[in-house]
């Protein structure tokens, strides 16, 4: 009783000493405290709830902008994709100069086409303003990859004519001529004459190869022989260019007015 | 957004050298040269303040409070140009929410709060107290409960609880002149951090920052102690602007030197990006760092100043030589700046081409927002003069309680 | 005097309840910190390390990657947006170098440029560099913008408040502010493409192989035949911002 007494005083005295500590302490400081209290437990109560969820779950971001970023669509559905179909195109390039150059990279983001091949049909480029952004000469261009001047090289022929994207060999020129004609041989290889032996139009005899100034070959002295080609009528591919025999200069020989190594077309 | 790309496509076109693609947009306008020239008025003045706390300097009396108050009204302005300029102001709450501490600018909240809570408003708080007191007893209507709200129910008037008052105001103001160091140090850290930009990447950034701030806050103070005191039909306390002339030259040398040494320092080092730094100084920032930053901000109120140290001169025309390098000054600091923030994104990173910067009239990056920006400090503050007068004819007698208790 | 005993206790029992709050809350805040620090490996399953190299002899300046790049990613048209671009460099003979990315190379080059004079010229593709030590990531304040675990730089669109400190610490002018969502914005590498096995667009695109993209250090890597057959190197490597985009036979003109 008496020890619950002392221990009652002691409390006593002890509760007053605070109570007179805290009484020592300023009143400002007091309302100070209250005051950042409040605001402190304010901002890692609002820091609680609206930080979100998946922040720091692997580093100082969001988790769930990593799913967002992959959620994005495709648009470019690659090469692998397209052989599955077009194995005999993909036949075709993976054996030509073309092999590293991606079917997208000319016929534009296909992904829509392998989800439905009938409602989008990928675009092909035919004109010739769209190769040259390879082949075009520029001196940035590392030696060694073809490339053409664009104001000699067949001017107005899209590229397509003579050679296959997917195959793309220059075409042929017959060269057995060369040796001695290469000004020649140079000049009709980028021409639209480029495919053609020159035995096509000249006849050489054996023996010009050993004499040549005793044994000339021959040349095409009628009009007919180039019409042959060329007239309205002829039987030749269609894309060869036309005109009229009975009313196209009268006259006059063809290779009077057309060079025929470097025919040019208006 | 047509004629966001059309002015781009302009601004392509006088585009000198080579410059990345994406850089032909500049990102951090007119706005961001608002920011370091209001927060750089916020340190000056309260590092002024501080002084006369510290150094108990008598002739700066005139101006201690004024100067508090005046930082605050700055202060509040400081975050606007930087929230304004944000794509997602909306979202500028994730800096308190995640700040990324590896950031320099992920601190910025953090400062900025510090500064304001524990810094500048305690500090007024404390100094203003007994005022606030007294007012909130003496007040009728409206104005007592705000005086009341105010006082936080702290309203112990005795003697021990304004001591208290006293060296609590001391003890803020010592933490507080390492904390404006830092907030202003801090934002010239924010730009010389940054090591891909070799015109913003310096040790010496930080403290050029800081000692133009001080020279702009010390101009501010002036230009504003005398406003006040014109439009309050008092006199002139010579000894006052005479002190606050001579603290502003000997910051301006502080200042200047250590801008040259920065300069010189360039010079000497002479790195990879020296050709299109001086290709740059020299055409595209030619007015604005050699004439107006250096002639007309620093070199020619630093003659003024000297000038009226060396030789007596009459009250009227040193008062107008303080004034008139006040406002040369702040010119200059805004100025410098623009240098900075500007000047920074000017050139490549490629170190090959220099882009270009037109400054808009309307919209939120443009002129009118900016001066908007520049001119509310001024309407805060005379909401603050109002609400607490910084003037000494305005501080109140406390009946002083301990007297009371004496007899 | 009792009674103000027990406003005394009460008071002091708040003012525990007060002061213990915001502790609790700070104890519980600290350990989500630290439990946020430890990463959770095991969410990624295979572990990657992406990087692409860059054979600068092979390119020739088409600028189908540009395009690919555009369209795959809908980066805005305008000649100001670029996630990767192609700059020409033309170094004369007497050293003058003149360096050149209309449209950013996305419709070619002009021919036209006269060859007297000139001692080497090529095409160099650029794009976000991923470095393994970002300085864009360094100074995001919000942590929208991170490396993921497999190297590769991101930016969080929605979280992005669009203050543009990214965009001035890059080195590389990598970086462009989205002018529809004011966000940064940038390379992925094709996130969403790789992540899924196949190539980023612009290597799925080039018709030279000059770009090649695959794993670091994974022996069946094409990248590891590349850094086995050519010298390497990255872009300004003094800022020590570790590039994961190597380039062979970089010429010292290229910044």
């Amino acid at each position: 009783m008496k020890y619950k007494g002392k221990l009652f005083r002691a409390s006593k005295e002890a509760t007053g000493d605070l109570n007179a500590k805290v009484g020592k302490i300023p009143q400002q400081l007091k309302s100070l405290f209250v005051l950042f209290l409040v605001l402190i437990s304010l901002f890692f109560l609002l820091r609680h709830f609206f930080t979100p969820d998946t922040f720091g779950k692997y580093g100082h971001y969001r988790a769930a902008a990593i799913d967002s970023i992959m959620s994005q669509p495709l648009r470019y559905a690659g090469a692998q994709l397209c052989m599955e179909c077009h194995d005999d195109i993909y036949a075709l390039k993976i054996e030509s100069y073309h092999r590293d150059v991606s079917c997208e990279g000319c016929h534009g983001p296909a992904i829509a086409h392998t989800e439905d091949p009938s409602e989008f049909v990928p675009p092909a480029p035919r004109e010739r303003g769209y190769c040259p952004l390879c082949h075009e000469y520029n001196p940035s261009r590392p030696t060694g990859f073809p490339q053409i001047d664009l104001t000699s090289h067949n001017p107005p022929k899209p590229c397509i004519d003579c050679h296959d994207p997917h195959d793309p060999k220059p075409p042929h020129t017959p060269e057995q001529c060369s040796a001695c004609h290469a000004e020649i041989y140079r000049t009709k290889a980028v021409s639209h004459h480029a495919p053609l032996l020159c035995t096509r139009c000249h006849e050489a005899p054996e023996a010009h190869k050993d004499q040549p100034r005793m044994h000339l070959p021959s040349k095409p002295t009628s009009r007919t022989f180039c019409g042959e080609c060329h007239a309205m009528e002829a039987d030749s591919p269609k894309d060869i260019p036309r005109i009229m025999m009975s009313d196209h200069g009268i006259g006059y020989v063809c290779w009077q007015c057309h060079y025929p190594h470097y025919p040019e077309v208006r | 957004m047509e004629d966001h790309f059309e002015e781009l496509l302009l601004n392509l076109k006088q585009v000198v050298g080579f410059i990345f693609p994406n850089e032909i947009e500049l990102h951090w306008g007119l706005l961001i040269v608002v920011y370091p020239y209001v927060t750089g008025l916020v340190a000056g003045a309260f590092i002024l303040a501080s002084l006369e706390r510290i150094f108990n300097i008598e002739e700066l009396k005139p101006t201690y409070r004024l100067s508090l108050i005046t930082a605050l009204a700055f202060l509040f302005v400081a975050p606007l140009p930087l929230l304004s300029h944000l794509g997602h102001p909306e979202l500028s709450f994730e800096i308190f929410l995640t700040p990324h501490l590896q950031s320099a600018m992920a601190m910025f909240g953090f400062v900025y709060i510090w500064y304001l809570m524990v810094v500048l408003l305690l500090e007024i708080w404390f100094d203003y107290r007994k005022d606030l007191v007294v007012w909130s007893r003496n007040e009728t209507g409206l104005k007592k409960y705000m005086y009341k709200i105010l006082t936080l129910g702290a309203t112990d008037l005795s003697d021990r609880a304004l001591r208290f008052d006293k060296k609590a105001g001391k003890f803020i103001t010592i933490i507080g002149i390492p904390s404006a160091f830092i907030l202003h140090g801090y934002v010239g850290f924010i730009f010389g951090s940054v090591k891909a930009n070799p015109w913003w990447s310096s040790v010496l950034m930080p403290i050029v920052f800081l000692f133009s701030a001080i020279v702009s806050g010390i101009a501010i103070m002036i230009l504003i102690y005398g406003f006040t005191t014109l439009i309050r039909w008092k006199k002139f306390q010579m000894g006052c602007l005479d002190k606050l002339g001579s603290y502003l030259m000997y910051a301006i040398i502080l200042d200047l030197s250590l801008e040259l040494l920065d300069f010189i320092h360039r010079l000497y080092e002479s790195e990879e990006s020296i050709k299109i730094i001086s290709q740059m100084v020299s055409s595209r920032l030619f007015l604005s760092l050699v004439i107006i930053q250096l002639i007309l901000g620093s070199i020619l109120p630093l003659v003024g100043l000297v000038l009226v140290r060396v030789r007596p001169l009459p009250d009227e025309l040193r008062r107008l030589i303080y004034f008139g390098s006040a406002i040369l000054v702040q010119v200059g600091i805004f100025s410098t700046r623009w240098n900075v923030v500007v000047g920074g994104q000017l050139f490549s990173k490629s170190f090959r081409g220099l882009t270009i910067y037109k400054v808009q009239v309307l919209g939120i990056e443009g002129l009118l927002m900016s001066i908007g920006l520049l001119l509310l400090p001024f309407v805060i503050l005379w909401a603050l003069i109002k609400i607490i007068p910084p003037w000494p004819e305005a501080e109140t007698v406390v009946p002083s309680a301990a007297a009371e208790r004496k007899e | 005097m009792k009674k103000d005993k027990k406003e005394l206790t009460r008071r002091e029992f708040l003012k525990k309840c007060a002061v213990s709050a915001p502790a609790v809350l700070l104890l519980a805040e600290a350990e989500s910190i630290f439990a946020k620090n430890s990463p959770e490996l095991s969410d990624h399953k295979e572990a990657h390390y992406f990087g692409m190299g860059i054979q600068i002899d092979k390119c020739i300046g088409c600028g189908r990657c540009v395009n690919a790049c555009k369209l795959e990613n809908s980066v805005p048209d305008e000649p100001f947006y670029f996630r990767t671009w192609v700059e020409r460099y033309v170094v004369q003979v007497d050293n003058e170098v003149i360096v050149e990315s209309p449209h950013g190379g996305g419709e070619g080059f002009p021919s036209n440029i006269s060859e007297k004079g000139i001692a080497r010229t090529f095409f160099v593709p650029k794009l976000c560099n991923h470095c393994a030590n970002p300085p864009c990531v360094q100074v995001c304040p919000v942590g929208a913008t991170f490396s993921t675990q497999d190297g590769v730089v991101l930016v969080d669109e929605d979280y992005c408040i669009g203050c543009r400190y990214c965009i001035q610490a890059c080195p590389y002018g990598a970086r462009y502010l989205n002018p529809f969502t004011k966000t940064a914005d940038k390379c992925t590498f094709c996130y969403h493409r790789i992540k899924k096995g196949s190539n980023p667009a612009c290597v799925e695109v080039c018709p030279t192989k000059a770009r090649i993209f695959g794993e670091i250090s994974l022996r069946s890597s094409p990248l590891t035949r590349f850094f086995r057959f050519n010298k390497v190197q990255v872009l300004k490597p003094y800022l020590n911002t570790e590039p994961r985009v190597y380039y062979a036979n970089l010429d010292g003109e290229v910044r």
